[in-house]
């Protein structure tokens, strides 16, 4: 029983070895001269600073930072208010279609996005919004998983609370944000979570869209920066730049880990 | 009167957000790709219609059939693999152990970053000459691999790094699975006398069947969207071993821009996934 104990550790250790150790060496050679990362194991082998230096004079990463940020958090700002407002109609307001309008999402949830991505493009072409965050935002703003997370949310709220909001006056869009909100502050944490990090961490559709390098989103810019040839084959600039793209995300992950692994596994269980 | 009007209408004003989204950027899109297909366009010149001649165009593409069975292979191998790791790491962290919400959170770090990170990063881990993988493996007085370079390892090498990015979120689907398992079953089976391997396939494997079909289908869509890792890491390379299917669309859509041939191949792929998909979920059912 013991040995089979100690067993299992020595699985873990490795495995967990295995996983952070890599991200580790990323960030000692980060910080590592050129000539000695090709050297570099578990022990620094040097510091410099370089590698940074140059790759702010190389690349717009702060401005690249800021555009992430902007797109990021409005496309979430989207998905809770317009996710909410639909999956609100969904669950607690009677209309025509309103039973079609859940098949429907259900079925576009079915949809493969390789279906809609060029026709997609060819729409930022005709509005004028190839080279603008529009084109980053504006598609971004609604989500069929976080409609349905919400009507989820919604229906185990007691008819009776809205009533009685109604009968102080209340409008439906007060009822949403201030009655019901605070009742799903869960099922908002996880679509907050799962929107912003989709929207961060996406690289095809800004690739696709954007090819103004001040407009650039910070996944797009370090993908363009590692394959292009002005990190001249440096991998410590190009290690410099993966790390300080993974940075954000990872300092909201130590924050609020438990908030990210339970939302990501809800999202599992949308298959 | 005029109020209930104003109420009827109500559902509807606040549904309008989504209905706008809804028609743009998902209805629209799927009718415009069907007539894509049976156009040639390039955007600037006007459209020209051309019949069925983008779907012979794609039966005999060569490069997008290998690019469609690369995509198969890199699913052969990273599903498996997926699968079996993270059903034994969960197995494992499913033990009152020490720590264990530590070893929980460091695999479910690369879950989180974004896949260029961790592109970039197994890019110079995997490197033939200084690699740290080679450096580890020539120390221990191995040949070097030709992780990258190598036409038949390279898709391989691709399928293993996915795997370590995504496998963290499986054993948290795993872990909540087996956490299902009452107890008590484990404890009369030891009573019968029954083998840990036996606990295991009459017990802990009949529980955990969703939770594996849900595991299969995820990253069945997932793998099939493989872009961004050859995209850095081989452009497709070597001799087109890493040209993954959706690599190949973006490569006609935006590097050559064939928009209706793109469109059909795009309409194509989404297709054989939705039917690949259709196929597990009609597995699934019937063996429940």
């Amino acid at each position: 029983m013991k040995l089979t104990r100690i067993l299992l550790y020595c699985v873990l250790v490795i495995a967990a070895l295995a996983f952070i150790y890599p991200f580790y060496w990323m960030l000692l050679a980060s910080f590592t001269p050129e000539a000695n990362i090709t050297k570099l194991g578990i022990l620094p082998h040097g510091f410099t600073l370089d590698n940074y230096v140059a790759l702010f004079d190389k690349i717009p990463i702060w401005r690249s930072f800021f555009n992430s940020s902007l797109v990021a958090l409005t496309a979430t700002a989207g998905v809770l208010t317009f996710g909410s407002m639909t999956g609100y109609a969904l669950s607690k307001l009677h209309f025509r279609g309103r039973e079609a309008l859940f098949y429907i999402i259900i079925f576009t949830m079915t949809l493969p996005f390789q279906i809609t991505l060029i026709p997609n493009y060819i729409l930022m072409v005709e509005f004028g919004w190839v080279d603008t965050l529009a084109a980053l935002i504006v598609p971004a703003l609604n989500g069929a998983f976080a409609i349905l997370l919400f009507r989820q949310a919604f229906k185990a709220i007691p008819d009776d609370l809205i009533y009685a909001a109604r009968v102080d006056g209340c409008g439906e869009l007060r009822i949403i944000f201030q009655v019901l909100w605070p009742n799903i502050l869960p099922t908002l944490i996880t679509v907050g979570i799962l929107t912003f990090m989709n929207s961060w961490n996406d690289v095809l559709w800004p690739l696709i869209v954007i090819r103004e390098e001040d407009l650039m989103t910070m996944p797009q810019l370090v993908t363009l920066f590692a394959v292009g040839g002005r990190a001249e084959a440096q991998l410590g600039v190009k290690l410099a730049a993966a790390f300080l793209l993974a940075l954000p995300i990872i300092i909201a992950y130590a924050i609020f880990q438990k908030h990210f692994i339970q939302s990501m596994a809800s999202s599992g269980l949308k298959g | 009167m005029q109020n209930r009007t104003k109420s009827r209408l109500l559902p509807y004003l606040i549904v309008s957000p989504y209905l706008l989204h809804l028609v743009l950027f998902v209805l629209f899109p799927v009718g415009f790709s069907i007539v894509l297909t049976f156009h040639k366009w390039n955007i600037i010149a006007p459209m020209e219609f051309v019949g069925m001649d983008n779907f012979s165009r794609l039966i005999q593409d060569r490069l997008f059939w290998k690019a469609i069975l690369n995509t198969l292979k890199f699913l052969l191998i990273h599903i498996p693999l997926q699968v079996l790791i993270a059903l034994g790491l969960a197995y494992v962290l499913n033990e009152k152990l020490f720590m264990r919400g530590f070893f929980r959170a460091s695999f479910f770090l690369p879950v989180v970053v974004s896949g260029v990170v961790v592109t970039i990063l197994w890019q110079q881990l995997l490197g033939v000459e200084t690699g740290l993988l080679n450096r580890m493996l020539t120390d221990l007085g191995f040949a070097r691999v030709g992780w990258l370079t190598n036409p038949k390892i390279a898709m391989i090498s691709i399928a293993i790094m996915a795997t370590w990015k995504n496998v963290g979120l499986y054993v948290i689907l795993f872990l909540v699975g087996l956490q299902a398992v009452p107890q008590s079953y484990y404890e009369a089976a030891k009573v019968e006398g029954a083998s840990s391997w036996q606990q295991f396939r009459y017990i802990t494997l009949p529980a955990i069947n969703p939770t594996l079909f849900m595991v299969a289908i995820l990253s069945t869509i997932g793998g099939f969207s493989l872009f961004i890792e050859p995209y850095i890491m081989t452009d497709g390379g070597p001799l087109n071993s890493t040209l993954s299917a959706m690599l190949y669309i973006y490569k006609q859509a935006f590097g050559y821009y064939h928009m209706g041939y793109s469109a059909t191949l795009g309409l194509f792929f989404a297709v054989l996934i939705m039917l690949v998909v259709a196929v597990q979920k009609y597995t699934i059912e019937a063996d429940e």
